[in-house]
């Protein structure tokens, strides 16, 4: 697995894919959260990080994709997925190797926000006025909801060779799985009644009820099963392609 | 027995691949795979390294099944595809050495440059694999292929696209390479069978039409009429060759080469050096057709 997850890592650093999405991600949250007034930290003048972590799903619904898309679209296409199942490596190292490698490189896009956190920590009035709870809580949460965008992103490459579909069936899905649920329990016929019961379906809720600071198992179990389930999936029409 | 194939089927849809296919390999043999496309060569090459899994039948690789104990297997076989495969963007030592890791071997980097020196990549052993020439990339598929030392090793149409240098040289080193291991490689190119094979098989629809040694071939497709194939300097009327004992029919073929048909090649021969003698004539060429793995092929893969 761990020859996977290397080579899948050298691939995004060995050409510009892992930079640009870095790149673009921070430069875009940077923006957003020091430089447009509208959402400007400095402008706002609450110590919040909240313009980051209400901007960051959005970006990743785009940029994840675009990095997943390639995964088994491309590998199929060439007929490396080939050359990889005459080799001793099992179906289960290949997809977790590269479920592993692009949450790394997203890992990798979130770390220097650190920076931010430091900034209004630093700019605080009094020093450290700022909500450490609630951005820890934000920020494990934002990686779990990267993960699951991930593991989708993984699923919709090996449903086809085509990096374009692929990219576009992960955005649906992931769009779905986040927002869809919240905008159905707005559903007439459902609101008042079952609103509350299928918002939680989607990762929104989660994701919301984890930035408040509040670690809940049940979240942690949400996102934990949501990352297996389609992980899963990619791993089963993988194994498909061998008959 | 290396590889040991027994009531192999595969079917996708409606379409039969193969049709209960039976045969054995043994240790250190060369077997060349013949067939026109779509007979299920490279079907049953895939299942031979448990890429793909057949719909029903037994396939063992030295002692071990490929359902059972797929990564058993995968260790001892060197397969390489068709298209040859490889990850484009990757530079030949790191490709190399990503394969070294997923064979788990311990000492990478000197393995891999053993590779790189047995294939002949010293010298572009730096270049990205997309900037290599077919040749090139062959080797690189070679190298891989060779990585985990396999017992067993498939090659799926190693030669073709390559130049008529490049074809020498790649196969000079599959008989190299293939001197202590067992050969399983696929073909169009009949004069490669010849040279490097010790056994052919040809596969039909799926089916397996003829197996056996290169120089037996021949029996498959029996013909009573011999030809004998006979040039001379002088011009005259063939039908005096008919008159000939051994000699059924005579045909004047293309620049003065007459094609003599009979029962028995010997008998005619000795008769046509005779009748030049006594006519005083002078035989410039005369061969009698030989086994012709072409010939074999087409009539037996014709429908």
């Amino acid at each position: 697995m761990f020859s996977i997850y290397k080579k899948e890592l050298s691939t995004f650093f060995g050409s510009l894919i892992g930079y640009i999405v870095i790149g673009v991600f921070l430069i875009f949250t940077g923006l957003v959260m020091w430089v447009f007034a509208d959402t400007s930290v400095l402008e706002y003048s609450y110590a919040s990080m909240d313009s980051l972590f209400f901007l960051a799903p959005t970006m990743f619904l785009f940029l994840i994709p675009a990095i997943t898309m390639k995964s088994f679209a491309e590998e199929s296409n060439n007929g490396t997925l080939e050359l990889l199942f005459t080799k001793p490596v099992s179906e289960n190292e290949i997809v977790l190797g590269k479920f592993f490698a692009n949450l790394t490189l997203v890992l990798f896009a979130v770390l220097p926000t650190l920076v931010y956190f430091y900034s209004i920590y630093q700019l605080g009035a009094p020093k450290g006025n700022i909500d450490t709870g609630a951005v820890t809580g934000s920020y494990i949460g934002l990686m779990f909801l990267a993960a699951v965008f991930v593991a989708i992103g993984l699923f919709s490459s090996v449903l086809t060779n085509n990096q374009v579909i692929a990219f576009v069936i992960a955005i649906f899905i992931s769009f779905f799985v986040h927002w869809g649920f919240d905008y159905i329990s707005k559903i007439p016929a459902f609101y008042g009644i079952w609103d509350d019961f299928i918002q939680k379906f989607g990762i929104d809720y989660h994701y919301r009820s984890m930035s408040r600071g509040l670690f809940d198992s049940r979240d942690v179990m949400y996102f934990v099963s949501l990352i297996i389930v389609f992980l899963l999936l990619t791993n089963f029409i993988l194994k498909k392609k061998k008959y | 027995m290396s590889v040991r194939i027994k009531n192999l089927t595969k079917t996708y849809g409606d379409q039969v691949v193969l049709d209960n296919i039976s045969f054995d390999v043994g240790k250190s043999e060369i077997l060349g795979f013949l067939g026109p496309n779509g007979a299920g060569k490279t079907t049953t090459m895939k299942i031979i390294t448990g890429a793909l899994f057949p719909d029903s039948g037994e396939v063992q690789v030295s002692g071990f099944d490929v359902f059972d104990n797929v990564q058993e297997v995968k260790n001892r076989v060197g397969y390489l595809a068709e298209h040859n495969p490889l990850y484009s963007d990757m530079y030949i030592k790191e490709f190399l050495l990503f394969v070294a890791g997923i064979y788990g071997i311990n000492n990478k980097s000197a393995k891999v440059k053993e590779l790189i020196e047995l294939t002949g990549l010293t010298k572009e052993q730096n270049k990205k694999i997309n900037q290599l020439s077919k040749g090139y990339k062959q080797r690189v598929g070679l190298a891989q292929v060779l990585m985990n030392d396999p017992e067993v090793l498939i090659l799926d149409e190693p030669t073709t696209g390559l130049d008529p240098n490049q074809l020498k040289e790649i196969r000079a080193l599959i008989k190299s390479t293939g001197k202590d291991k067992t050969v399983i490689f696929s073909t169009h190119i009949m004069q490669e069978v010849q040279a490097l094979c010790d056994r052919v098989i040809i596969l039909n629809e799926g089916k397996i039409v003829a197996d056996d040694r290169i120089d037996s071939l021949g029996e498959y497709v029996v013909t009573k009429t011999k030809s004998v194939f006979v040039e001379f300097e002088e011009r005259f009327d063939i039908n005096d060759l008919i008159k000939l004992d051994s000699i059924k029919a005579a045909n004047a073929i293309e620049n003065g080469i007459v094609k003599l048909d009979g029962e028995d090649a010997y008998k005619m021969r000795k008769e046509v050096f005779s009748f030049a003698k006594t006519n005083d004539y002078t035989i410039l060429s005369m061969f009698k057709e030989d086994i012709d793995v072409e010939n074999i092929f087409s009539k037996l893969t014709h429908k």
